[in-house]
């Protein structure tokens, strides 16, 4: 059955990419614990916009964890403190009485805040740009049972496919590295035969894409792992870092 | 009464036998050649399965592309939440499946109210979409030789349906942007995230170019084209509550309306059976569990109304399997339109479980007992995981507690053959369009028309009307351009300036809460009548008494949200209009008037066998109706039965 709370909440607020940011605390009650975190939020922007005050702007969209699109730190961990959940599918029932709930944006020198919670994750999009696909055009696919994929390697490959690109790994790593993003990708196309005539190139150049792109390093301390609410493995860090060898021993050179 | 316009549409549908349309046709489309096709420009709007696909497969052709999402990146669009699979007549069963069982599947299962062209058209291309999206590297769910693995859907005898656990939308989406991602390197396409379209642009009746808002800077831009591709979704969210992304909206479709698009059989809602049911009044959204679960779950109510027992304390005997009971032959599988009502009134008669009495159970307990925990874990992990997230209830232990939601919506702009609308260069693919669904969708099918439409049909059907157009210059110098983005500037403002006291949230879901009460599972004449009223007054209220905080200079999500409500407004009219006019009941539109001794749907072939398109005729002028007569030569028009 559900019971409900009161709650106090300290969000940051930032109205554009260059104005100075802060904290402000404001208190919602009678929240329903069966209530999810987005829809608690959406009980405070209403409470605000009813008092004269801007609604905190926090991106989302399909509310079922698998667009992506919402994200935000609170109290510290990205998307809440629940395993393999985004902030869309965390639920109140997880909080308490009178808890004091702080809120953040993604915080990344890479992801720039847009307005309160919003951020430009369009680096991620830049890193796939330089490879992460299959270069086949509309028309050239082969019947596709002539390419038989063993069962336990197309497994592997949707575990890194399963990546839905929330940020959530560079948002908790405390060097805001985008390793285990890129590594899903490259990950999920080197276990595939149809990944094989570009593997080498896609590592390299999605990888330097990723470092010009003001990522931090990793240093293997897995809190994106922990973070991340599809799951992947830093197996696949580890993947990508060999073939990140590989290629480079192969003499083969980044070509952004 | 409505205004109906005598002549019928041209759908431009190409003579010959069924089976060789579509390649009969082809030979006769004129091509435009590689060195000429960087001299034309395409907008795609949205980048969906139908957008992401049309954009890469346009771009890949030579085309200069400009594609536009409202979302942060491509990836997001809503297809993304797609769960259960994708179809395709590839027969790698051998349970004697073929391109024409799927055809033949599609257009009974819609109800006979497709047009069978199209429906052909589609089940010939499926298999090659399967083949193109394999190739990209779409991790598809495989058997232990190497081989595709498939599995069964509503409303079909066979298994034809691909998958990748329960996250197949998301797997073909991010193939199909991977294929945009390339194209943007190549500088062939150019992505326009975080924009909203809010107006087209119609030179000389040719549609030439759209008005958007840069979400966050809330600046207007005009970008003029030779074509456009609408990829904008469903208008699901009119209901307020659906499990559609909450940012999926009706609105570019219906600013192409009133600009001359004709508006297809907008009453044609899909209420898809198995969903989360509603929990609180606070509740934003609503949750799909994949119909795939109805492969192994079974679906009941206890026989005795009062029984107030948990549910595993129900022995069998004493719990109505009534999917199994009413239609043997296809059991739990039967289509969503039929399970959906089938659910509704065993609730409204007093069967209903759950804290609301809304809620029917779908139970894993005999899978389980038979197949083991393990295998029903592999098949659907995912939606037990987020069931329990959502619910906090776990599911292998206790059934799902399931109600029908909005899901999808089979109406949409009219299109011809070619997927071009009333305005010519204005081409509509995906769940925006009408075309390939009849009354009710099968499961499975969104992701192939969606894929179909943006591959394989519009890369030569739109290179058709480029070749045969004469275009005159245009820039977003021209007037039309500016008079377009000034009107649309002002409806912006005109909401900044309200100044009211009602959130655009809550008049939404009144909205909502109308439009499911009287055009939801059941509608009836006077339901109707009542709701176009209450629209009106819902809609001269929102002018009057929306109240938006902030400024159109900058991001504000309030503001797009109440822009899209507006729209909604308009919009909800139009679907009841549409229901009330269609005197018989058809798939998703079940008009209580009429129904069989059995409560099943009961359509009026003799006079409602026709796609109603509606065109607007300006801001105080009812809609006129046109019709494009439906005939059925390749599947006879039969009363549907899935006993």
């Amino acid at each position: 059955m559900a019971h409900t709370l009161n709650l106090t909440l300290r969000i940051w607020r930032q109205s554009d990419r260059d104005a100075r940011g802060e904290f402000r605390t404001y208190d919602v009650r009678g929240i329903s614990t069966h209530m999810s975190f987005l829809e608690m939020l959406d009980v405070l922007n209403e409470q605000l916009i009813q008092q004269g005050e801007e609604p905190v702007a926090f991106d989302h969209d399909c509310r079922e964890g698998i667009c992506g699109q919402c994200g935000m730190m609170i109290n510290g961990q990205a998307h809440g403190p629940d395993r393999e959940t985004t902030t869309c599918q965390l639920h109140m029932r997880r909080f308490e009485n009178g808890q004091t709930i702080t809120i953040e944006p993604w915080r990344a020198r890479a992801f720039p805040v847009i307005r309160d919670l919003v951020v430009d994750r369009s680096a991620f999009d830049r890193i796939i740009q330089a490879g992460g696909y299959i270069s086949v055009r509309t028309g050239q696919a082969p019947e596709a049972n002539t390419l038989p994929v063993p069962y336990e390697d197309a497994e592997k490959a949707l575990d890194a496919a399963a990546c839905i690109g929330c940020g959530a790994c560079v948002a908790q790593c405390k060097n805001a590295s985008a390793m285990l993003f890129t590594a899903a990708k490259v990950s999920h196309l080197a276990l595939l035969p149809q990944g094989q005539p570009e593997r080498r190139r896609r590592v390299v150049n999605m990888v330097a894409r990723m470092d010009s792109e003001q990522f931090g390093n990793c240093t293997n301390t897995y809190e994106c792992e922990a973070a991340c609410p599809a799951g992947i493995s830093v197996g696949t860090i580890s993947r990508m870092n060999r073939e990140y060898l590989k290629a480079r021993l192969a003499g083969v050179e980044p070509n952004l | 009464m409505a205004v109906v316009a005598a002549s019928p549409l041209a759908a431009k549908v190409p003579a010959g036998p069924i089976a060789e349309k579509w390649d009969l046709h082809k030979n006769s489309l004129k091509l435009v050649s590689p060195t000429n096709r960087r001299k034309f420009d395409v907008i795609v709007v949205g980048t969906g399965l139908a957008g992401a696909s049309a954009a890469a497969s346009l771009a890949e052709l030579g085309y200069n592309v400009k594609a536009f999402c409202i979302q942060d990146s491509a990836r997001r669009a809503h297809s993304i939440a797609a769960q259960g699979g994708i179809n395709a007549a590839k027969n790698y069963r051998n349970d004697n499946d073929s391109v024409w069982r799927l055809f033949y599947d599609t257009v009974k299962g819609g109800d006979f109210r497709s047009r069978e062209a199209n429906v052909y058209r589609l089940a010939q291309l499926s298999a090659n979409i399967i083949d193109q999206c394999v190739a990209q590297g779409v991790p598809f769910a495989r058997e232990y030789g190497g081989m595709l693995a498939n599995r069964t859907f509503g409303g079909v005898l066979v298994e034809r349906t691909f998958y990748a656990r329960g996250q197949t939308g998301q797997q073909l989406l991010l193939g199909a942007y991977s294929a945009l991602m390339r194209q943007v390197t190549t500088g062939k396409v150019e992505m326009y995230p975080r924009r909203e379209m809010l107006d087209l642009v119609v030179v000389d009746g040719v549609a030439r170019g759209i008005v958007c808002r840069n979400l966050i800077t809330g600046a207007f831009e005009t970008h003029a084209a030779h074509a456009i591709v609408l990829c904008t979704g469903g208008y699901g969210n009119a209901f307020y509550l659906s499990t559609n992304a909450k940012a999926c909206n009706v609105t570019a479709a219906w600013r192409c309306y009133r600009r001359g698009a004709f508006f297809a059989n907008p009453c044609y809602t899909q209420i898809h059976p198995t969903c989360i049911p509603v929990s609180g009044s606070y509740q934003s959204k609503l949750t799909l569990m994949s119909e795939s679960l109805r492969n192994d779950g079974r679906v009941w109510v206890p026989k005795d109304a009062n029984d107030n027992r948990p549910p595993n304390e129900i022995p069998d005997d004493q719990r109505d399997y009534y999917l199994e009971r009413r239609y043997p032959t296809y059991g739990n599988m039967v289509p969503r339109d039929v399970a959906s009502r089938a659910a509704k009134e065993r609730c409204d008669a007093g069967y209903g479980v759950g804290e609301s009495g809304m809620a029917v159970y779908l139970d894993f307990r005999d899978a389980i007992a038979r197949d083991g925990l393990e295998v029903i874990k592999a098949k659907y992990g995912n939606l037990f995981h987020m069931y329990e997230k959502i619910t906090a209830e776990n599911p292998y232990q206790v059934p799902m507690r399931i109600y029908p939601a909005v899901h999808y919506t089979m109406g949409g702009l009219w299109v011809d053959y070619n997927l071009e609308s009333t305005v010519p260069g204005l081409f509509v693919l995906g769940e925006a369009n009408f075309s390939d669904h009849g009354a009710n969708r099968l499961g499975a099918s969104a992701l192939m028309q969606g894929l179909a439409d943006g591959y394989f049909v519009v890369p030569y059907t739109l290179g058709d009307f480029l070749a045969r157009t004469v275009f005159p210059k245009v820039t977003i110098n021209h007037p039309s351009f500016k008079e377009t983005l000034v009107e649309a500037r002002n409806r912006v403002e005109r909401i900044v300036a309200a100044g009211g006291t009602r959130t655009a949230d809550d008049i939404h879901r009144q909205l909502g809460q109308i439009l499911w009460d009287k055009c939801g599972m059941a509608r009836n004449a006077s339901g109707l009548s009542e709701a176009i009223g209450e629209i009106q007054s819902l809609r001269e209220e929102f002018w009057e008494n929306v109240k938006v905080l902030g400024t159109g200079e900058a991001l504000n999500q309030n503001l797009e949200h109440a822009g899209r409500v507006a729209d909604f407004l308009e919009f909800g009219e139009l679907m009841c209009r549409d229901a009330l006019n269609r005197e018989e009941s058809c798939g998703g539109h079940f008009r209580e008037e009429h129904q069989t001794p059995e409560g099943e749907a009961l359509r009026d072939d003799e006079n409602y066998c026709y796609v109603a398109a509606w065109e607007h005729r300006g801001a105080d002028e009812e809609a006129a109706l046109h019709t494009e007569p439906l005939s059925f030569e390749y599947v006879p028009l039969t009363q549907r039965s899935y006993k």
